[in-house]
């Protein structure tokens, strides 16, 4: 009976012969190790930046919505038109929940905004001086919009860094006057720049109060109401509250309730998805690799024929045999894997060096499965060279060489 | 002892029947040396193998001190070989890679004999064909000679009761032949069971007995002292009663 250490004392010896050939095969399984790693960091590292920009934006929020996205199975227009979202909904809305820090209703539009002979196409959002502190903002210049009550909307404005720039390039915006559309706003406040956030360029933006924006666009309703809840509410509970002032209010349930929670969740959950089935395209490589060691494995094991038939005249029984070439191939992938782990960490690292939002990580449940996978590679595809080498026959294998 | 009763070994050949062995029977007492004759095909490799528990009869009984070989499973026939029988072969069959100590050592891993143990008792066993000064080399830096002499170390070094030799002198030049040779008489002097198979008669002279095969049955058996010339051996009429022996 061979022991453990023998086993693999012998395989590892017999990989050595043949160094350049061992270093091929296992350089094979390192690249698809390297990819696995690479690729599912890669995902990993996007689900972190997403659940991050979530988290700039700070606080919990409640996005109503009107119109209910639930399809009972009704006809097209049977459950009747929704009602929209109005300035008193959410002036409702305010006087009524419990736990809401604010609600900020938001309309938007967009128009050209012009100031002198320089023009530009700008989003334009209508809404509270709220917003700004729900969404984390800060001002580079002036002020933010005025704490007004809701539903008096004087013409100010305040711009996004880059619509600033565009427009008044050095000069100072503050207290100029520019136009929107058929309307003239002046220019309250310049907000510090804070790039693309979940796709929406916040400094290519302008914002005015809520209703001067319904009036700019001729519009009765709002596109959304935004709830920003106390930092110990419960967002299911204020949806539910949210829900039943608004049945109330509508005779119908014809909102819809977006908590952030729900949104992190639900792209969280595409992204691991995601993250999944690109490693497992990865793993593809991984089996390649394998028939790579399999290939390997049969030359070394119609190389070494004479010695096989040697080692079973001296007493080794048909298992000691597939034992040594089952370890001789795992060594072979685990080496492999190892390495592959090396490299896709550093992959992984050189981007977050290049792309510094990106997050490299390398969570355990990666590490392991990479590992695992690329230990089990060489064993299952050096079944069956083992397998040949225990099955054969001494005397015909002896007279080889 | 060896107690070999009507052993055949057929091989089909397409619908043609091969007979390498037909009917043969001895016994080889313990410590007795045998050596086996016979031209190319003629089965004696075959019967070595079959002795060595390498290879199985198609028919026929063969018991090993006592035990019948025949209905051992492949397993228990490696315990065989690893407990009972040395192997030298004309090829020397050492493994490349390994150093010559370490090919010595090679059947006491499988067995499982402990590290400390199997280097002391390989040193021993390399000592004893005289390449001590030469444990760390490999193969591939050996003579001829030298690379039997490790081989039949290697065969020796479980103590086994039987040593079984197919020509070990056939790759070797006369000088390094007997070395060889005097080692291997060496051994079967202190109780080994020896049975060699060689074309040469100078070897087949230094056996007790000289088995002569040919097309898989036994021609005659013969006194190895009164071994002179191959003509004598293979003639079919053998040339005096005074060769036979049974």
């Amino acid at each position: 009976m061979m022991s453990g250490r023998d086993i693999v004392g012998f395989a590892a010896n017999a990989l050595l012969e043949h160094r350049r050939r061992t270093l091929l095969s296992l350089l094979g399984v390192a690249m698809g190790a390297t990819a696995v790693v690479f690729l599912t960091g890669l995902g990993e590292g996007a689900r972190l930046f997403v659940r991050g920009e979530f988290e700039t934006l700070g606080s919990n929020l409640v996005v109503v919505l009107p119109g209910k996205n639930e399809t009972a199975g009704a006809l097209p227009g049977v459950g009747g038109v929704p009602n929209d979202l109005t300035i008193e909904d959410a002036r409702a809305l305010s006087r009524e929940l419990r736990g809401a820090r604010a609600v900020i209703p938001i309309s938007t539009g967009t128009d050209l905004v012009s100031f002198r002979e320089r023009r530009r196409q700008v989003a334009i959002v209508g809404t509270t001086r709220k917003f700004f502190d729900a969404m984390n903002l800060r001002v580079a210049r002036g002020s933010f919009l005025p704490t007004a009550e809701l539903g008096r909307g004087s013409s100010v404005a305040v711009l996004g860094n880059k619509a600033a720039r565009e427009l008044f390039q050095d000069r100072d915006p503050i207290g100029e006057v520019v136009r929107v559309g058929d309307a003239r706003m002046r220019v309250i406040g310049v907000l510090a720049s804070r790039g693309t956030q979940m796709g929406q360029n916040i400094d290519d933006m302008l914002f005015a109060p809520a209703t001067t924006v319904m009036q700019l666009f001729n519009r009765s309703s709002l596109r959304r109401i935004m709830v920003q809840l106390n930092a110990y509410a419960d967002a299911d509970a204020m949806v539910e509250q949210i829900i039943a002032i608004m049945t109330e209010r509508h005779d119908e349930e014809d909102v819809t309730c977006i908590t952030q929670a729900a949104v992190m969740e639900s792209l969280g959950g595409i992204l691991r998805a995601l993250t999944l089935a690109v490693g497992g395209i990865a793993a593809i490589s991984l089996a390649v690799a394998g028939i790579g060691i399999m290939n390997v494995m049969l030359v070394s094991v119609s190389e070494r024929t004479s010695e096989i038939g040697l080692l079973k005249a001296v007493g080794a029984r048909g298992r000691d045999i597939l034992a040594v070439f089952l370890i001789e191939s795992a060594l072979l992938s685990a080496m492999g894997g190892v390495l592959g782990l090396a490299l896709g960490r550093s992959l992984l690292l050189l981007v977050s060096y290049l792309y510094p939002k990106v997050p490299a990580t390398t969570p355990l449940w990666i590490v392991l499965s990479v590992l695992a996978m690329a230990i089990s590679t060489g064993p299952l595809f050096g079944v069956i060279p083992a397998w040949r080498a225990m099955q054969l026959e001494p005397v015909a294998s002896l007279r080889k060489g | 002892m060896i107690r070999l009763s009507k052993i055949w070994k057929t091989y089909e050949m397409g619908t043609q029947k091969l007979h390498a062995l037909q009917d043969v029977s001895t016994t080889i007492e313990q410590g007795e040396h045998l050596a086996i004759m016979g031209p190319s095909g003629s089965g004696k490799s075959t019967l070595l193998n079959i002795v060595g528990c390498l290879d199985q009869p198609t028919s026929g009984e063969y018991f090993l001190d006592g035990e019948d070989v025949a209905q051992l499973s492949d397993d228990d026939l490696a315990e065989v070989r690893l407990r009972k029988i040395g192997f030298v072969f004309q090829s020397f069959h050492l493994i490349p890679r390994l150093s010559a100590l370490a090919n010595v050592a090679l059947p006491m891993v499988f067995a499982g004999v402990p590290a400390a143990e199997r280097e002391e008792r390989a040193r021993e066993a390399i000592d004893s064909v005289g390449l001590a000064d030469w444990s760390d080399h490999k193969p591939a830096e050996l003579s001829g000679g030298q690379k039997q002499r490790v081989a039949v170390a290697r065969a020796v070094v479980m103590r086994p009761g039987l040593l079984l030799a197919d020509e070990p002198t056939g790759n070797l030049d006369s000088a390094s032949g007997r070395q060889v040779l005097d080692i291997l008489c060496g051994l079967n002097q202190q109780g080994i069971t020896l049975i060699t198979v060689t074309h040469d008669p100078n070897v087949a002279r230094l056996a007790e007995r000289v088995m002569v095969l040919t097309d898989g049955a036994i021609l005659r058996e013969v006194e190895g002292r009164k071994v002179s010339t191959l003509d004598d051996l293979f003639s079919p009429v053998a040339s005096g009663a005074r060769d036979e022996l049974a």
